[in-house]
């Protein structure tokens, strides 16, 4: 019974005469999908699977599917005659685009038979000629198929041994998804066997020696694995030690390892090929020379068989060498190979004379984690989720492992310079060299539609449209994307109160919340000024800025508060607050990021309170009072105006309510002197998001602020409300109405643990409910009339809600990738998508 | 929402009978937009005045598709002057209500009707939009004494100066229907706000309001050109939002030296794209791209010349592709010259391979819109990633900003520019960029060279080394 082999996320490609069953053989073997049939093609393209005229554009539809398929990693299986080798050409040409093995399975079927089954079908129109033609390509083709670059031919000889055929499909050798680790790998080594030594024991390894005491293996008590990246060997003192030390560890099962482009040449020079020796090799031969011959047979085999990367732990792990673009993962071809050995280069020359290696790093988008040497660099960086751990150890640099998945960087210094480098091992930076790569964006990042994976609200999905909006937002008019690290959500008002006068009452937030079954919430006072984003820093370099740059303070959209003097005057001052309160100290960063109000409000929006809402109002209090005059002149002549002159009269008193709504927000601020910022909630420091710390924590930071600095910070007023208390809700109303009385804002109700999450999702992070007087500033001065009211309170809560959610995971999202250390892009996609959901039309008075 | 019309003199309250309304009662009309009032506040023998008081229904207002509604998601929607001023609702209130009056018509008072008598008119919260004392200046040629009382913004913060909205009092000797007809068509015209009712037979309401007083007017032309306002279509509109102030002074001087019989000089626009075209020519570029293309301007030069063999125009903003697509008729072109042109949305400041390939990259006024802390984003964007053969980069010159009489000192040409740059300071950026990423460059003055101040617009020009 025929076992045949096909390796996964291959392209089998099935040759057989018309008759010879490919089609059954397929349906038995493979899923519905799988195979991609001419004839089915055929059909596609001209609605007649046996149009053999529609071929052409049957075949070029086929390509395109299959190459789809392939790019998505499936197996793919091509069910047409093939037997022509040109045909044939185009799916291992095919199969090689996308980095995948071809492979070959050959149904050999009498052709007698091929012409009984044919004869029995009633929709094929050729005759016995057709099959005879392709039988004698067939037998001519038979010989030269693994010549064309088939990876793996099958031939099934006959109709039984068909029938018996079994398919087994074998994982590639690169695929080790399954070992979890956890790992310590470690970069270039190039035969520092000391140095290589000294950084297994660190990492906790015993190492054992022969009877000669050299070094045969090494083992961790954790069970921890060790990862080699290839270049053991050339240039350093001790490449057989190197060698015997590696081996035994991967003989033994404590390591893994990939070959670099060095093991590459050694292999070919060990078999006698002519290479140069230039780059180190001299000095391993001539090592080696002094090994015996079976130790340099093991050498041989042990540096062929290695696989050139390895894909680890589930997918999220890949190494090689010499590092790999995400669309070579996991695949096997002669370029993916060439990439993880050598890497790419620009086609240019530095002024050493050396290939300009090509920056993939840069462009790296993918979700796996790519550790990598073959380029010297003098620390061990993260770049987009990529590090390379070559710190020139031979050079004299030091030798470097990352323990993963802790991440953590482990190092030892070169014991010496073993091996003088061609260029120094990181060229000083130029003075002024244009932003950091890393600092850069790309406009694939942001636009078209784009999903955000978040940890606390599943994948959020950017509408094109939206997006396009924000990124004329961001590339207009916000600040460096280095430092518009969070956006804040918007806020929901609650459901609308039924009672009279009211649009708003907190009686409806807080019902909202016990429907989650949540008891202990929080009320904080409404601010009347401008959101804010605080980033304090006292150091620069984490946020790539320049030296002594102290932070930022932005709008909700991403603007600048403050011009770069006033910024660093007002963030000074924050600073020394911080450390006064001893808040570095305490919160163990040295930098913070604060969600808060900057007050007055008329500091951002006094154009607009100038412009629209006293414009407005001195509108309203000219026009109202005169009429109202000739009102109760009319009425004193009897004239039956009453019912008007009511009504206007009261329209007088709204105008004059709204008038004193906006006056709140205004308070002459000259320079910083009158500016006034309330933070409520401390967003991140170094390694840590804070959304589950209650908010009496947050508020607790904010009043120790105020202390010590009560001109700069302003306290939040807050009430801690306990919903299965009555008293407690009747208190916390009463304080709602005291606070909005005077047109005061109002209040925002949040859960009092911050982030909370239910068994239907994550809960509103807030709900605002405004003051009646604030609310003509909104609806307008005469909203509290009866009629208008009434009109008033159908509104549609349920896209605010939902968008208020989204935003709120999304903010979540980017803080949480700012301080696990991500790519700025994976920053950017989430505070980018808060800002494209702003786009959305909603009602802009919710 | 007020306007009240007194007549003083024997038998006034004949007022009454020349606006078809009855001085003893209070009369309500449904107009589109809420209710309008007329009652008579006093009515004596000696003086008689009537009052026109409209309600707006502001949420009938927002609702409205018909007012601009539903669709719009700016707060200012919502919270605006219209149920407060005497604006140009009050006008169409105005048309429904005195109707009769307005054509001068009145059986009753035959003689009356046809005699100017005098006349006093009182406007509250009279929005006025643009220049000071515009309503003196309007009503005044028409026989009218006028006194305008300004109201401040806010009476407890005087700093903030006054609102756009003045008291009105009119005096003078007319006939009622032409007071009237003054005001409907007058009213809207001070507002310059939406009309919301302008249509294909506005002009001839126009003729038949203004007959009489309009044709005679010195500012008939201001007259005419608000009242039909908003007829314009969007891309007037927005060509006149981002027109900067150089293009502006040259078209109007342009205009000016034609009356006096001289050539007209250029307008700067145009110096700049032949400047630019000439570069590109120079450089026998053939593919070509303008970043910050706009609406345009520029690629419909290049379109027109078959040497440039791909043509792509990026913008940012949604607004300007589809203008620009619009205006250069990129939908009716065949097939083969379609793919010369292509219009993308990008931003200068991320990474874009889509730019890269071109033997020019043009960022024609685009750099002075990006902040300067911005611009080495640009620079890695256009020269280390795009890295085309040729950049070519217009500004304007800030030396240059002495010769606008109407700029303030330090002032910027346009709202938008983060900053405006002197030759020096162009020079400097220019060289630095060079040196970062492997350029050479050659400036070059655009426009008319004044021997202190140079050329209103600079232009760099970088080759590849």
């Amino acid at each position: 019974m025929p076992e045949l082999a096909i390796p996964d996320m291959s392209l089998v490609v099935l040759i057989g005469s018309s008759g010879s069953g490919k089609s059954t053989f397929a349906r038995e073997h493979f899923g519905p999908f799988e195979t991609l049939s001419s004839d089915f093609f055929r059909g596609l393209v001209s609605n007649d699977e046996n149009d053999q005229a529609s071929t052409a554009d049957a075949f070029e539809a086929l390509r395109f599917v299959a190459g789809k398929r392939l790019d998505a990693g499936l197996l793919t299986v091509v069910d047409a005659t093939n037997v022509q080798p040109e045909s044939r050409r185009a799916f291992v040409r095919l199969a090689r685009e996308h980095d995948v093995l071809p492979v070959a399975i050959v149904l050999d079927v009498p052709e007698r038979i091929c012409v009984e089954r044919n004869e029995s079908r009633t929709d094929r129109r050729f005759g016995a000629n057709v099959i005879t033609r392709q039988q004698a390509q067939l037998r001519r083709s038979l010989k030269s198929l693994g010549r064309e670059g088939f990876r793996r031919v099958h031939v099934l000889h006959g109709v039984d041994e068909i029938a018996e055929a079994s398919i087994t499909v074998e994982p590639l050798l690169n695929d080790r998804r399954f070992e979890a680790g956890p790992f310590d790998v470690i970069g270039d080594i190039h035969g520092c066997r000391s140095e290589l030594e000294t950084l297994l024991v660190r990492l906790g390894y015993a190492i054992e020696a022969d009877a000669a005491g050299r070094p045969i293996d090494a083992s961790n008590p954790d069970g921890r694995r060790a990862v080699f990246l290839g270049d053991l060997v050339d240039r350093g003192p001790d490449t057989p030690g190197v060698l015997r030390l590696v081996m035994g560890m991967v003989g033994n099962g404590h390591a893994l390892a990939v070959p670099g482009n060095h093991e590459d040449k050694l292999v070919k020079a060990l078999r006698g090929k002519k290479v140069q020796t230039s780059h180190g090799l001299a000095e391993t031969l001539t090592q080696l020379a002094g090994e015996s011959e079976e130790f340099r047979a093991q050498v041989e085999r042990f540096a062929d068989g290695l696989v050139s990367h390895l894909v680890l732990d589930g997918g999220d792990l890949v190494v090689a060498h010499a590092g790999l673009p995400e669309s070579y993962q996991g695949r096997a071809s002669g370029r993916v190979r060439a990439f993880a050995l050598y890497g790419d280069t620009t086609g240019e020359t530095d002024e050493y004379g050396l290939p300009v290696r090509y920056p993939w790093a840069e462009d790296y988008r993918g979700s796996a984690t790519v550790l990598y040497g073959h380029t010297p660099t003098l620390e061990a960086e993260w770049v987009n989720n990529t590090m390379c751990l070559d710190t020139g150890c031979v050079f004299g640099g030091k030798l470097t492992a990352l323990r993963y998945p802790e991440r953590e960087v482990v190092s030892v210094p070169a014991e010496r310079v073993w091996y003088e480098p061609v260029k120094p091992l990181a060229a000083p930076a130029t003075a002024d060299a244009p932003a950091r790569a890393a600092g850069l964006l790309s406009i694939d990042d942001v636009l078209g539609k784009h999903i955000v994976e978040t940890r606390t609200h599943g994948r959020i999905g950017v509408r094109e449209d939206y997006a396009a909006g924000a990124l004329e937002v961001i590339s207009r008019w916000a600040i460096d994307p280095r430092w518009l690290l969070y956006l804040p959500p918007t806020m929901s008002p609650p459901s609308t109160s039924g009672r009279e006068g009211l649009l708003e009452h907190p009686a409806e937030a807080f019902a909202a919340y016990r429907k989650e079954g949540i008891s202990d919430l929080i009320c904080e006072e409404k601010h009347m000024g401008s959101r804010a984003v605080v980033l304090l820093t006292r150091n620069a370099a984490r946020f790539d800025a320049p030296e002594g740059w102290r932070g930022i303070v932005h709008t909700r959209t991403g603007r600048p508060f403050f011009d770069a003097q006033r910024a660093d005057e007002f963030l000074a001052r924050l600073d020394a607050a911080f450390e006064n309160a001893g808040l570095w100290h305490e919160l163990d960063t040295d930098w913070v990021m604060l969600d808060a109000e900057l007050l007055p409000w008329s500091l951002k929006a006094g154009d607009m309170i100038r412009g629209q809402y006293a414009s407005v109002g001195a509108a309203a209090t000219a026009a109202l009072p005169r009429a109202v005059a000739a009102l109760e002149q009319a009425a004193s002549r009897g004239i039956p105006v009453t019912e008007l002159l009511e009504r206007t009269r009261s329209r007088e008193s709204n105008a004059r309510g709204y008038v004193h709504a906006y006056r709140n927000y205004s308070a002459p601020a000259d320079g910083l002197e009158g500016v006034q910022l309330a933070p409520f909630q401390v967003l991140a420091t170094e390694g840590k998001t804070h959304s589950d710390a209650s908010h009496r924590w947050h508020l607790d930071v904010a009043d120790r602020l105020a202390a010590v600095e009560p001109a700069l910070v302003r306290p939040t007023r807050s009430l801690v409300v306990n919903l299965t208390d009555d008293a407690s809700v009747a208190s916390a109303i009463e304080w709602w109405q005291s606070l909005t009385a005077e047109g005061g804002e109002g209040m925002v109700v949040k859960p009092l643990a911050n982030l909370t999450r239910t068994a239907k999702g994550v809960v509103q992070p807030g709900i605002k409910v405004r003051g009646r007087e604030y609310l003509r500033i909104i609806y307008g001065a005469d909203y509290t009339e009866p009629e208008n009211l009434g009109r008033l309170r159908d509104r549609n809560l349920a896209h605010k809600r939902s968008m208020a959610l989204r935003e709120y995971a999304l903010g979540l999202e980017a803080l949480d990738r700012l301080v696990a250390g991500e790519p700025l892009w994976r920053i950017h996609q989430a505070v980018f998508a808060v800002l494209a959901m702003e786009s959305e039309p909603v009602d802009p008075r919710l | 929402m007020l306007l009240t019309i007194t007549y003083s003199g024997p038998n006034a309250s004949d007022l009454g009978y020349l606006l078809h309304k009855h001085p003893g009662k209070v009369q309500s009309f449904d107009v589109s937009v809420g209710e309008a009032h007329v009652f008579y506040p006093e009515a004596s023998d000696e003086r008689c005045t009537a009052a026109v008081l409209l309600e707006v229904d502001p949420i009938a207002l927002v609702r409205n598709k018909r007012f601009g509604g539903s669709d719009s998601f700016s707060l200012g929607h919502y919270v605006n002057d219209r149920p407060y001023a005497a604006s140009s609702m009050l006008a169409v209130a105005m048309g429904k209500v005195f109707r009769t009056a307005m054509t001068g018509r009145c059986d009753a008072r035959p003689e009356l009707v046809a005699t100017p008598i005098p006349l006093e008119i009182g406007l509250a919260s009279v929005p006025s939009k643009g220049a000071d004392r515009l309503a003196t200046r309007l009503f005044t040629p028409l026989g009218w004494q006028v006194e305008e009382t300004a109201i401040p913004l806010d009476t407890q913060f005087r700093e903030w100066g006054d609102s756009r909205y003045t008291n009105l009092r009119l005096h003078g000797t007319l006939t009622l229907a032409e007071a009237l007809r003054q005001l409907y068509v007058l009213l809207p015209v001070l507002d310059d706000s939406k009309h919301y009712w302008v249509s294909d037979d506005e002009v001839a309401k126009l003729l038949r309001a203004g007959e009489g007083w309009l044709a005679e007017h010195p500012d008939r032309e201001l007259i005419t050109r608000r009242y039909l306002a908003h007829q314009r279509t969007m891309i007037a509109d927005a060509t006149e939002r981002l027109v900067e102030v150089g293009d502006v002074e040259a078209a109007s001087a342009s205009a000016g030296s034609t009356a006096h019989g001289t050539a007209a000089p250029t307008p700067l626009f145009s110096l700049r794209a032949e400047a630019v075209l000439a570069a590109l020519r120079e450089l026998d570029a053939h593919r070509v791209a303008d970043l910050g293309c706009g609406e345009g301007a520029l690629l419909k030069h290049l379109m027109a010349d078959p040497s440039f063999t791909q043509i792509l125009g990026a913008d940012v903003s949604h607004r300007a592709l589809g203008l620009a697509e619009e205006r250069l008729h990129l939908r009716d072109l065949s097939d083969r010259q379609r793919a010369r042109v292509k219009l993308i949305r990008s931003s200068i400041t991320y990474l874009d391979d889509r730019m890269a390939g071109f033997d020019a990259v043009v960022l024609m006024e685009v750099i002075e819109h990006v902040d300067l802390d911005r611009l080495s984003a640009v620079e890695a964007s256009v020269f280390a990633h795009a890295r085309p053969g040729a950049v070519i980069v217009t500004t304007p010159n800030s030396e240059y900003n002495a010769m606008y009489p109407t700029l303030s000192e330090g002032g910027f040409r346009h709202s938008d520019h983060r900053f405006e740059w002197s030759r020096a300071e162009f020079a400097e950026w220019a060289q630095g960029v060079c040196g970062r990423n492997g350029y050479s460059v050659e400036l070059r003055p655009v426009g008319e060279n004044d021997p202190v101040v140079g050329t209103p617009t600079q232009l760099a020009l970088f080759r590849r080394a």
